[in-house]
């Protein structure tokens, strides 16, 4: 568990990452965080502070001490052995026309 | 020194001049909270607010000035008249006092405006109507922010419900002028311009009160005293924020970015 962010100091809003789902649509992307006392003050706060320049029509907020996050630590351990996995990357196969988007 | 413009005293002129320059001034104030709100995101949300104002107020007096024709544009007409030839409520030149007057300033003019805005867009003058329907989705967000904040102080902490309580004690007064009727308001309903502001009075009252109520604030008791921004005769502080607001245009005239 991630404690970075578990906010234990008084007087302090909680911390919360922000999500913005661009015009283009697709999925949200993390664009990053703010202090804002509850959910809905989490909200009006990210469409201030993140979507000014019309980066969005949809908001997602969650707050950060919610996040279980990967420990760096562990990171040899997780992702260094795929380095040489190529064979995991589908470009050995010839795709249908069809499913040119993949 | 630039010298002084000469406002047109025709109604429709005089109309638009009342919106627009308590758009303009209104942001002039909330201006002032930059790199100083409570936090960091407040800050970011008052300037944006203080910047849809300005965008207001340029769109409507840039009207203004056409409607006029004397060749008037809006940096003409906002920085260049004389403080009797502004027509803002005298609400909003008032300082801008601490968060809590901020608050209760701003939801009691993004109410009013975004009333206002909502019939103009029914607006017989083509250009206004497309103004309001953009501004009118600003309005009903800077209503919402600020109303939000109004319970989170009123119903906050002592220090936040005693500051809110007496904000509304001295802002609470100067309500009244928005919704007082002449002849200018008679025009604008007579030739389709725009509403009597007197007209959204019922409607301004019924989104407000229960707000306050909820935030556990009581208006006080109603009083004789008018304000008088409406028609150009304006508190002592406007003198000041005309100043700040003029003296770049005065010094070095038709000085742009």
């Amino acid at each position: 568990m991630n404690d970075v962010s578990n906010n234990t100091a008084r007087n302090e809003w909680p911390l919360w990452e922000v999500f913005v789902r661009n015009k283009s649509g697709l999925d949200h992307k993390h664009c990053g965080s703010l202090h804002a006392a509850d959910p809905k003050m989490a909200i009006q706060l990210a469409r201030d502070v993140y979507t000014r320049r019309q980066e969005g029509t949809s908001i997602w907020v969650v707050r950060s001490d919610q996040i279980v996050a990967s420990d760096p630590g562990d990171k040899a351990m997780y992702f260094d052995p795929m380095e040489d996995k190529v064979y995991r990357h589908p470009t050995f196969y010839e795709l249908p026309k069809s499913l040119d988007h993949m | 020194m630039q010298a002084s413009i000469k406002v047109s005293r025709d109604p429709a002129v005089q109309y638009l001049l009342r919106l627009g320059d308590s758009c303009l001034i209104l942001a002039q104030r909330l201006g002032e909270w930059c790199g100083h709100a409570p936090v960091l995101e407040e800050d970011i949300a008052l300037t944006n607010m203080a910047l849809d104002l300005v965008g207001q107020a340029r769109a409507v007096l840039t009207r203004a000035g056409e409607l006029e024709g004397a060749g008037h544009n809006e940096d003409q007409l906002a920085f260049l008249r004389n403080e009797r030839d502004y027509l803002n409520l005298t609400l909003v030149e008032l300082p801008r006092g601490d968060f809590a007057v901020t608050v209760l300033r701003n939801f009691a003019m993004a109410t009013l405006l975004k009333l206002l805005w909502q019939r103009l867009q029914q607006s017989s003058d083509a250009e206004l109507a497309g103004i309001a329907g953009k501004a009118v989705k600003e309005a009903r967000y800077h209503q919402q922010h600020a109303g939000d904040w109004l319970l989170r102080l009123g119903d906050g902490t002592d220090e936040s419900a005693r500051r809110v309580a007496s904000a509304l004690e001295w802002l609470w007064p100067y309500v009244a002028e928005m919704f007082e009727a002449d002849a200018i308001d008679e025009h604008a309903a007579r030739t389709g311009l725009g509403p009597r502001w007197a007209d959204v009075r019922d409607e301004w009252m019924a989104e407000v009160l229960p707000v306050l109520t909820e935030a556990k604030l009581k208006p006080p008791a109603d009083r004789a005293f008018r304000s008088t921004g409406k028609v150009g005769r304006h508190s002592e502080h406007m003198g000041y924020i005309l100043a700040e607001m003029q003296h770049l245009q005065r010094t070095f005239p038709g000085g742009v970015w």
